[in-house]
Formats: structure tokens, sequence, C-alpha cells
């Protein structure tokens, strides 16, 4: 019997239920003690289409989808066409007897189960939309997985729906796992819980994020739906008037970080979640918040573009759009968790950053860090390190004790000018678009515009020292680095530890958290590398580029991946072969 | 006690002599003064474009921002603070055409801000281009053979979208304007007051004579009900002979875009509110939903 690192996957098509039951799924798994790490892949539409949930359960942590699968839960022929090739030598594809199984899609080596699901469903549980219910029985009752943990989740889930409903969900998945008893002494894999494991979260990057946000003292949200960024933004709206955080979707991405820009200066938190697209639009915007020192986290999920491009597919193709957006130059911290646990630190961080030097912080997502969930530690992510550091900014008591006129934009050594928040009479001020002095009054002379412009670059230089440093991960010395930034990180250490096991020391990883400004022991820690391969998901190699302009240094090599598609450990190991 | 030294500044506009922005500065400030509002509690935003210089030219908070967007700010910085009084001041290429749709959005929401419009039916500050006010067939740098556009209709488009306060100006009867804009700094929800301004160097036929022939006052006509909206859209499109200044409509606001907010319907504002980490309680919250 194989005991660990299962991966179960569901296809069929668009509304069918598939995120939702998987979701569910997993978190059974996650109570039932087991890591997992869960990837929906879906068409942007809202019925058919071919959409698959892949849902990877061990005892161990994961940090990514793996390409073999165990068990092919098919809804559909096209999720056997598509991914019968997948599944392991003995694994199980599991499929409505409605269904034709074409002769071309056999195997000898997979056991093929056929079972009345749609009929199943409805007789049972009343709908035959349960059948991805009725199908996860199924599997959960192939892998000897225990049922309870699952009777749990939809207990939980289904209780505001009432009793009649609960108690049809039970029927049916419970109905699932009959039909696999017989099979069961034919497949050889399982997935038995972990009682006495501890107790552990489920989440995605959207939420983590949220959360890390929310933490920072995020109190203004304003957004405009595009997928897939609109999650953080639904996450404030549904979650945010609980801990006093105003959430706002408005009528365009224009409006978004204008408005956020306008709750900053008064003196909110503010957050303006997007993808790549949304942020076209949020361009101008940001030189305003550059030119007029306001402190704005503008949060985007990567997906492949331009334009529309693939809308619920994943990129990290934003990375120089981000670094260089809008006209002339400003300081900015563009930031890019590669991690859950990063994405809630830098959530947080990012609001302190754009506070203390009064300028825009991005922080880069894309659609595979903000939809795949994972299981952590229950105290993973770490709320008692939170700091809320609001900078230079003036209290009423300073404000009171002022015996000058307030100037907004007062030239200092670090750049950084104290600022002060519009309601007290001893400092009433004007945030100012136009180039401006001091006070701000709008002035033109070139002395006065390279004191200003000096003095707003200046701030990058002190922001450097509070840019996060890029982290390793493997052991020291190895004869081979993968170079990689934002989500890659999940893969691309999972592709580090099969290096490992195959031959110990033979791999590392040298992620970035923060691309600008460019950490300043980057270099140092880049020439460490015997030979550095960039790992990321664009055509052109943007990171590969970044590193060059900004050391000098040119890698060994690369793989880039542009097909929508997150990196998977095999993808990276497959292109180590031809670096 | 508010006085007009409450608001002076030491700075000189950029405008032309004679150029109607001063009215409209002149007026805002003698509003302002007259309703005891204080400098510190007024944030005046604008776009871009010469009359939007207006708060470097009176000691007020300002937000000088970027063209066609003062409604997102000026709503982002009511919603973070809204005890501030906040004033919505740009021209017509400005609000009426970059920023129309964020307009008529701002409008139909109900926000507690004041918004006053100097249209002067031309591009200004870039010399002379016909606006989205101009009326059709008007020759300018960028229309040679005339305009083919009908104007746009800001007074109709905003009783269209639930405005409950909607008024026109004119700076060559600044008393008129004064009172006026003092009634929308009054008003309890969102209050439009478009001004013809006259552009002197750039649009010299729509400048004073033009208007002082033709301007009436809502107020002397007999019989005008400022609270019927379909008398009130008809006249927001008068425009020739006679053009109709005062208050088109006047109607008690429904609550105001702060006021519908779960987190600000009741308690101080957003930003007087101490931030702090969240409580384990809090935090407990967040992850139970995660188990």
């Amino acid at each position: 019997m194989v005991e660990d690192d299962i991966t179960i996957r569901i296809g069929g098509e668009a509304g069918m239920g598939l995120e939702s039951s998987g979701a569910g799924f997993a978190k059974a798994l996650v109570r039932g003690g087991l890591h997992v790490f869960g990837v929906p892949d879906f068409y942007s539409r809202i019925r058919g289409g071919h959409n698959f949930f892949t849902l990877r359960a061990a005892r161990d942590p994961l940090y990514s989808i793996a390409d073999p699968v165990h068990v092919l839960l098919a809804l559909d022929m096209e999720t056997v066409r598509r991914h019968t090739a997948d599944v392991v030598p003995g694994g199980a594809i599991v499929y409505d007897s409605k269904d034709e199984l074409p002769e071309d899609l056999t195997r000898d080596d997979v056991l093929f189960i056929a079972a009345p699901l749609a009929e199943m469903a409805r007789e049972i549980g009343g709908l035959e939309l349960m059948r991805n219910t009725l199908a996860l029985g199924l599997a959960a009752g192939l892998l000897e997985f225990d049922l309870s943990y699952v009777e749990g989740i939809i207990r939980d889930n289904f209780a505001r729906k009432g009793e009649e409903v609960v108690d049809s969900n039970l029927a049916v998945i419970r109905a699932g796992a009959e039909v696999a008893a017989p099979y069961r002494d034919e497949f050889p894999f399982r997935l038995h819980a972990v009682p006495d494991a501890p107790q552990r979260i489920m989440l995605n990057g959207t939420q983590a994020f949220s959360m890390g946000a929310l933490a920072g003292g995020c109190r203004f949200v304003s957004g405009y739906p595009m997928t897939p960024g609109s999650p953080v933004l639904i996450w404030f709206a549904q979650n945010g008037a609980k801990y006093g955080a105003v959430a706002k979707h408005v009528e365009d991405e224009i409006a978004a970080l204008t408005m956020a820009i306008g709750a900053s200066v008064m003196g909110a938190r503010a957050l303006v979640p997007t993808s790549g697209g949304g942020y076209a639009l949020m361009v101008e915007a940001t030189g305003f918040a550059g030119i007029s020192e306001t402190p704005v986290v503008i949060y985007n999920a990567q997906r492949p573009g331009p334009a529309t491009g693939l809308p619920t597919r994943t990129a990290q193709a934003d990375l120089l759009f981000m670094l260089h957006a809008s006209q002339d130059e400003f300081p900015r911290m563009v930031l890019a968790p590669g991690s859950l646990e990063e994405a809630f630190h830098l959530g947080w961080h990012a609001f302190n950053v754009a506070e203390r030097y009064q300028t825009p912080v991005m922080v880069l997502s894309d659609q595979f860090l903000a939809d795949a969930f994972r299981s952590l530690e229950a105290d993973a992510l770490d709320f008692d390190a939170v700091e809320l550091d609001r900078g230079a900014l003036l209290t009423d008591a300073d404000l009171d004790a002022l015996t000058e006129r307030y100037k907004r934009y007062r030239v200092t050594e670090s750049g950084v000018s104290p600022r002060a928040l519009p309601g007290h009479p001893n400092a009433v001020f004007v945030t100012e678009s136009n180039e401006h002095d001091e006070v701000p009054r709008i002035r033109e002379s070139a002395q006065n515009r390279i004191d200003q412009q000096s003095k707003r670059m200046r701030k990058g230089v002190a922001m450097a020292e509070d840019a996060p440093a890029p982290t390793w991960y493997g052991p020291e010395e190895a004869g081979l680095t993968l170079v990689c930034w934002g989500s890659t990180y999940g893969p691309a250490r999972e592709a580090v530890d099969r290096l490992n096991d195959r031959e110990p020391g033979a791999a590392n990883m040298l992620h970035f958290g923060c691309l600008e400004p460019f950490p300043p022991t980057a270099e140092a820690e880049l020439r460490k590398a015997q030979k550095a391969i960039v790992v990321e998901g664009n055509y052109t190699g943007q990171l590969e580029i970044l590193i060059r302009a900004r050391t000098g240094l040119s890698v060994a090599g690369h793989i880039r991946r542009f097909d929508g598609r997150p990196f998977r450990p095999e993808f990276i190991l497959a292109g180590l072969e031809e670096v | 006690m508010v006085t007009r030294d409450d608001y002076k500044i030491d700075e000189r506009p950029t405008w032309c002599s004679g150029c109607g922005d001063y009215g409209i500065l002149n007026a805002l400030t003698f509003a302002l003064v007259e309703h005891e509002i204080p400098p510190h509690e007024v944030m005046v935003v604008t776009g871009i474009g010469c009359g939007s210089k207006l708060p470097q030219y009176m000691r007020v908070n300002g937000m000088h921002t970027l063209h066609g967007r003062p409604w997102p700010i000026a709503q982002g910085a009511k919603l973070a603070n809204h005890d501030m009084r906040v004033v919505i001041v740009h021209g017509d290429g400005d609000g009426y055409g970059e920023g129309l749709g964020h307009f008529v959005h701002a409008v139909r929401r109900n926000p507690g801000v004041t918004e006053l419009v100097q249209n002067n039916l031309i591009y200004g500050l870039t010399k002379g281009q016909y606006s989205p006010t101009s009326e059709k067939g008007w020759k300018t740098s960028t229309s040679p053979h005339g305009s083919a556009e009908a104007p746009v209709q800001p007074l109709a488009l905003a009783l269209t979208h639930g405005a409950t306060f909607v008024g026109r100006g004119f700076p060559g009867d600044l008393k008129h304007l004064r009172w006026l804009i003092g009634e929308a700094l009054e008003h309890p929800g969102y209050a439009l007051v478009d001004i013809l301004q006259p552009c002197v160097t750039f649009n010299k036929p729509r400048a004073y004579d033009y208007y002082r022939e033709r301007v009436y006052k809502l107020e002397d006509e007999a019989g005008y009900d400022p609270g019927n909206r379909t008398v009130a859209w008809e006249r927001a499109q008068e425009w020739g002979d006679r053009i109709p200044i005062g208050i088109f409509y006047r109607a008690t606001p429904g609550p105001t875009f702060e006021a519908l907010d779960p987190v600000l319907e009741e308690g101080p504002p957003l930003v007087k509110r101490p931030l702090e980490k969240l409580t384990s309680d809090q935090v407990e919250g967040l992850l139970a939903a995660l188990r």
C-alpha cells in the first residue's frame, strides 16, 4: 500500500460546483490531520468548458501540486480524455456509467470504475448537481479515508440551509463511499487520517494577503471586479465591516485608486485590489500618489495579458510594468510574496512601508497564489509579529505645538516630510499634483524642481533598507541555484527537495519577495550561486532582465513558462534537463 | 467667528484679469465665512485646469489632483472623514469631459459633498479648444469646421440621477452666487452648482455681456416651484435668449453614501478611530473560518 502523497483530480464543466465541493473535501482532509495543496483550473465562462480541481494530500507539508494523479473523478468524458495520461499505474478513474468510455481511452494498468453518479445523486440526494459530492465520497471510500471528517464538513457547511440539506448530502457522500467498497482490494493507494495531528488551518493566497492587510490596519478598500484580483475586494466586502474596514466596489479602476488616494490623504490606510488590466487604468493615479506623496497599497493578482488575455489563468508578466508604471520617476516598493506566510507578512508590512515613505507600495500576486490553497499550522500566520508603524505622522499634540506655518513637503535629509492629516487648524494645507515647493505652492523654478524631485527620490534610499532581502532555501554551496520570485517559490522549493533527495546538496533556491527597491544584499547573494537558473512565468525573463540591470550579473540559464498554467516541480525538473 | 482673513493667503492667482474664476473664489470664500465654516474644516478637491488651481489661492485644505478625477478622490476623502466639509471644484473639460462617468456615479450615490463647476464652455489652460459644453457648431482650434457635438447637459444629467440640489450661478451676480453656494453648502446631501464662468481670453463671445443680457433668476419667476423635478428638468435645458440661474431643484435627500456604509453609519469618522492591532478574539474569529 502506498500511503503518502496522493492526488485526487475532479473534472467536469463549469457550473458543476467543482471548486466548492473540492475545497470542502480538502478541508475534511486537513481536519483529518493531512496536509493539502489544491488548485482550481478554470475556464473564463460560467457554463460548459472543461474545469478541473486538483487536490494533493500528504502527511508532510506541501508547497505545490504534482503531476501524477491517483484518483481521477470524471464528471464528463472530456475529463477522461484530457487527464487519463496523468493517472499513475494502479490509479483509478471514476466516470458516470451513463457515459460511454471510448475504446482509445482505456488503459490496462488503471482501475476504471463506472458508476451511475448522476442517477444516484438524483435518487438519493434529489439533485443531479450532487454527483460531485457522490464522486468525492467514492474517492474517500477508495482511499479508506475516515468519512466522519467529510461528514463534519458537510454538517458545518450546510447547517444554515437546514437539516434536510445536511441529511441529503450525508446520504450522498455515504452512498459514494459504499460504491467504492468492492474496488478497494484492487486499489493500492490509501489516505488514512492522522488522528493525533495538531489542528491546522487551510487557506489561499487571497485570504492570507487580505488577513495580513487587515491586521496591518487596512481600513479602506476600493476596487473594481477583475479576476483574479477581485477575491480580495470580495473578502473585504464580506469581512471588513466586522473589523471596521470600509470596502467599496466603485465604477472603474480609475475611481478605485483615486478614491483610495482621497481616503489615504485624510489618514485611512487604503488598499486597491486589481489584476494587470485593471492596474493599467490606474497608472496615472499611481503617479499622483507619487508626486503628492500619498501612501497607498496596490495589489495586482497577475493573469496572462495583454488586454483581456487569459482571465482565469496565471502569469508573472507584470513585473517590469509595475516597476515602471507612470511617467517620470518616484520611489515605490514592489513586493512579490511566494507563500501564504509571506503573503500575510507582506500584507501588513506593505502598509507600514507606504506610510513610512509616503508613496505607493505594490504587491504582486497571481492567479496561482491567489486561488491555490494549502494547509498551514495553526500559528503559521504570525499575528503577534504584526507592527503598526505610521512613520512621520504628526499627532494632534505635535500640531497644537506648531508655531510656524505647516509645510507639507518640507525638504528633509531623508526626504520624508512630517505628515499632517487634514483637519487641524494649525495644518491647513494642499495635497498637490503640480510640482510644488515645500508649502506647497505651485512653483516652476529649476532649483525648486531639483529640490523637490531630489527629496522625493531620496526616500528610495532609506526604503531600500526596508526592502525584504531575498531568502535562501536548501543547502549552502549547492551546485545549482533556482532563482525565483513570487508564487514560483512553492513549485521551485519542491523541485529543490526532489533534486536533493536524488543527490544530497545538489540544489538550493534564492527567492525574491521584493523586487523594488532591488534589495541591497541581492548582488552578494546572487554571487554565491554556482549555477543560477531563473525560473519565472513570462516570455522575456523579467527578473533576469532586472538582475542584469541592477547588478550587471548574468545567470547561467532560465526556465520560463507563459502558457497561463502554474509551475509544477516536474516542469522545472524537465526544464533543467534542457538548460 | 470666522472671517475673510481666515481664508486669506499670500498667493496671487494666475488667472487672466476679468476671469470668472475670481468671482467664484470670492463667492465661495464669502459663503464659507457667512456659514461660519473655518478653513480647517473644509477640503476643496479640484481637478486640473485654470480654475482647479483655486485651493492655491485661498487658505484652505485642498487636493489639486488629476484631470477628471476629483469626484472619486472627494468621495474617498468624505468616506474617510465624514466630519470634513468636502467641496469639489472643477471645470467643464475636467468634469463633463474626462470625468463625466465619475460625475454620474457620484450623483447617484448622494455623497455629502458640494460640487461647484467653473463652466466656461471652453478649454482655457490649453488655450481655447471646444469643450463638452460648447454649443454645436462652435469653432475653435480643434473644431475649425465647427463642433459636431451636442453639448452635455449637466443639470439635467444630475436631476436624472437623483440629485436633490441642482443650481446654476453667474459670477456677474456675485451676491446671488454667494447665496447659492451657501445654500448648496447647507444641503445635507450631494449638491451641484454649475457656474457660467466667463473666459475673457479664449471664449470672448461667451463673456460677461453675453450672459448679462440673458440670465434670469428662477427665484424671480412667479410660480416657479423648485420642488418640481419635471419642470426643473425642462428649465435645466433652456439655453439661448434666456438662461436661467438659481435653484432649479431642491428636495430632502435620502441618507448619504457615507451614512449608508455599515462601518460609518455610527460612530466617529474612520480616521478618528484608533488604529490598533487585532485583538486575540478578532484573530480567533478570522482563523475559525479556516479550520
